[in-house]
């Protein structure tokens, strides 16, 4: 196993870290698109941890920029409207379908939830039949 | 108070796990996403490696009658497999094979102070609105 593999299994076991600690300390699944979610429509008591998780994550990202700026290689040239389309797609999906890769794909896999189990399945597929249509349009070289 | 730090806590933590995995990085999701073409499944590692944690802590930690910083769980429990569930997954998944960017990379992301991430972020708030409004109305979950 290469220094590259062992580099994204323990950033991985990392992930597994944090959320365990989430469970264990407030009790519940970082699922990421339903934080962001409930500070847009925000409950009284239920509003600051969120706002907290959320910077805790641009803190860390600020910690890599200093530390290795390369995590945040932008080598996939997006244009602006595809982001944003890309944008619309991922806020309404997670929504409707109650969660995104970190709270269905990490949190709800590990409970073996069928929900999570079922919507991981689907992304992935949906995801990579994107990657096969644009591949063949010739968008991605 | 406590449960505020604990969850800053926990996204700082979390941040550095997408960091070093590669999720930042989305023409590396894009070709782990490119099973067709020119794929690269090293990221698979990243689930591997946190659901190898998780479903180990998971069932230890429950076992627990209260988390630390709450008076009871949030867990999720929910079990029927709805029209919304595999709707949302599958528009939620379209999105991210166009820009290789799911939620929380896209935030860690805003660190780069590039320009996409906030285009991107923006625009999934703007998603998520359009989702509450349309949900009012709709109902869309039942």
């Amino acid at each position: 196993m290469n220094f590259e593999w062992m580099n994204i299994l323990l950033g991985g076991v990392i992930i597994g870290i944090s959320v365990s600690l989430m469970l264990l300390w407030n009790g519940r699944v970082t699922g990421i698109s339903g934080i962001i979610s409930g500070v847009l429509s925000p409950v009284k008591g239920d509003t600051g941890w969120r706002v907290y998780f959320i910077g805790g994550l641009i803190l860390g990202g600020l910690v890599l920029k200093v530390l290795n700026p390369d995590v945040f290689s932008e080598t996939v040239s997006m244009s602006a409207s595809t982001t944003v389309i890309a944008g619309l797609l991922v806020g309404f999906g997670t929504l409707l379908g109650s969660g995104c890769t970190s709270g269905h794909g990490v949190c709800g896999v590990s409970r073996m939830s069928p929900r999570s189990l079922v919507a991981t399945g689907v992304f992935m597929a949906a995801g990579i039949g994107v990657v096969y249509v644009l591949r063949n349009l010739g968008v991605i070289v | 108070m406590k449960n505020r730090i604990a969850a800053l806590v926990v996204g700082f933590i979390f941040a550095i796990g997408l960091g070093i995995s590669g999720m930042t990085q989305p023409e590396k999701v894009v070709g782990f996403l490119d099973v067709f073409g020119d794929w690269d499944p090293s990221l698979i590692l990243v689930m591997v490696g946190a659901v190898l944690v998780h479903a180990v802590t998971y069932k230890i930690i429950r076992k627990r009658d209260t988390p630390l910083l709450s008076p009871q769980w949030h867990v999720p429990t929910k079990k029927e497999i709805t029209p919304a569930l595999i709707t949302g997954a599958l528009i939620f998944g379209i999105g991210w094979g166009l820009g290789g960017l799911c939620p929380g990379p896209a935030i860690t992301s805003l660190a780069s102070f590039d320009s996409t991430p906030y285009l991107f972020v923006g625009s999934m708030i703007a998603g998520m609105y359009l989702f509450k409004k349309v949900d009012n109305k709709l109902k869309l979950q039942k």
